[in-house]
């Protein structure tokens, strides 16, 4: 049986279709055929949340999706959501905060925190908490992360 | 790490999946929402010759209201059924045991019929499944078949799901009047895997336990345990000290955990009996 596939869907806002090994994921797609490297390649198994992206409107596991799978998605990375600046506010908001260190985690840190923003703005700081269990950072102990968020929605307009 | 290298089938109908399945044989897998298929492919835990996406396959997905009943398809994604305001009226057990499934981004990609096939010990799902006495629907060749929530699950990854059969879809039966149900697991991480954790639901009238509740128990065995004698110690009683004692010694008794790196099988026992009184006293309580 054939291990290539041909694939084609859009990321940031721009068509790509490539020949790939059936095996690659979105992730190494995205970083490896694509050259956008923001999204992170961690554990690979689903624990650490750097490779985290997002497809037809959710974050999903870049690392547990399947590039195949991903056909005709709608994707956006890092790279797209800082170019259309739809998470400026919170990626200032980080830098004041002081809310990454190493930047490891910080991408899917920002495509996480942009998904809680959308669906349950005013969340607690423990839900926030909850919400960003699944992304590993070893710099900040993520006070200052929840702190961003908080300073974030603020300026945008949610509570305090 | 990467995965071996596999061949990849988006399968466009049922049939279609069913067909490569009986095809392929051993070397198939069915590649649902792919968020414990892939962690396992990455180890190199298993290496299948061909994964068969069952991702467009229509039908396959939704959470229908089907009168005593509501009808989850196999393809529901997690977040689906977290947000589903059917599920919180009618089946609240789930409802509580879905924002402890792995992390936001895990839940939006994972299937509520990949979690329940894939009958990790540890998961949620399968125990729920068995604690609300759920029905699974098998396709396969032959036509469609449905199999009890208990004899679904034989063992340490294995279920009731043969070779070239796919589960399409569960029934969980509404929660009825006077029936509450309480979910706990106790986790080092937020949505990390369960050391162990209680799915209970339980008859109460006038502060009081009814007869025919059910307490299962994950990450306790090979597979979703109930814990039967347990449970039938409950009927005709009120919340009590004493009752929790008698509930933790019984269980002591009736579990035979596994030990790993998180536990031993004497930690485990221990907290059962932590969990049964966590999450029962409430039930009875309020």
């Amino acid at each position: 049986m054939e291990t290539h596939v041909d694939v084609s869907m859009r990321v940031n806002g721009s068509a790509v279709t490539r020949r790939i090994e059936a095996r690659m994921n979105l992730v190494d797609f995205l970083r490896e055929e694509l050259g956008l490297t923001g999204s992170h390649v961690g554990c690979e198994h689903g624990v650490c949340g750097a490779c985290t992206v997002r497809v037809d409107g959710r974050i999903v596991r870049g690392c547990l999706t399947v590039a195949a799978q991903a056909e005709g998605a709608d994707v956006w990375t890092i790279e797209g959501l800082s170019d259309t600046g739809e998470i400026r506010v919170l990626q200032d908001a980080f830098v004041e905060r002081n809310a990454l260190q190493c930047g490891y985690c910080t991408p899917g840190m920002l495509l996480t925190l942009a998904e809680l923003m959308e669906r349950d703005p005013d969340a607690t700081r423990k839900r926030i908490r909850a919400f960003i269990s699944g992304n590993f950072c070893r710099c900040t102990g993520y006070e200052a992360i929840v702190d961003a968020f908080e300073m974030a929605r603020a300026r945008q307009g949610g509570s305090t | 790490m990467k995965p071996a290298p596999f061949a990849y089938v988006r399968a466009g109908t049922l049939d279609d999946a069913i067909r490569v399945l009986d095809e392929r044989g051993d070397g198939a897998r069915i590649l649902a929402g792919g968020q414990s298929l892939m962690a396992t492919l990455n180890m190199r835990l298993s290496a299948p010759e061909v994964l068969v996406d069952i991702g467009r396959v229509d039908g396959l997905a939704g959470i229908e209201d089907a009168g005593d009943h509501l009808r989850i398809g196999a393809m529901t994604r997690h977040v689906d059924v977290e947000t589903s305001d059917l599920v919180a009226e009618h089946a609240p057990l789930l409802a509580s045991a879905m924002p402890h499934i792995a992390h936001p981004a895990i839940r939006n990609r994972g299937t509520f019929g990949g979690s329940i096939a894939f009958a990790d010990p540890a998961a949620e799902l399968p125990a729920c499944a068995v604690a609300l006495g759920a029905r699974m629907t098998i396709a396969g060749k032959g036509g469609r078949r449905t199999v009890d929530a208990d004899s679904f699950f034989r063992g340490l990854y294995e279920t009731a799901v043969g070779p070239g059969e796919i589960l399409t879809a569960v029934e969980v039966p509404k929660i009825a009047p006077g029936w509450r149900s309480g979910f706990m697991e106790l986790a080092r991480r937020h949505g990390d895997y369960a050391i162990i954790g209680l799915a209970a639901h339980v008859a109460v009238e006038g502060g009081r336990f009814g007869g025919g509740g059910r307490l299962v128990f994950f990450a306790a065995g090979d597979r979703p345990v109930p814990a039967v004698r347990t449970a039938a110690l409950l009927e005709g009683e009120g919340w009590s000290d004493a009752l929790a004692g008698r509930l933790a010694d019984s269980l002591t008794e009736e579990l035979d955990p596994f030990e790993d790196l998180n536990a031993d099988a004497a930690m485990r026992r221990h907290l059962a009996g932590v969990l049964a009184r966590r999450t029962l006293a409430p039930l009875v309580s309020v």
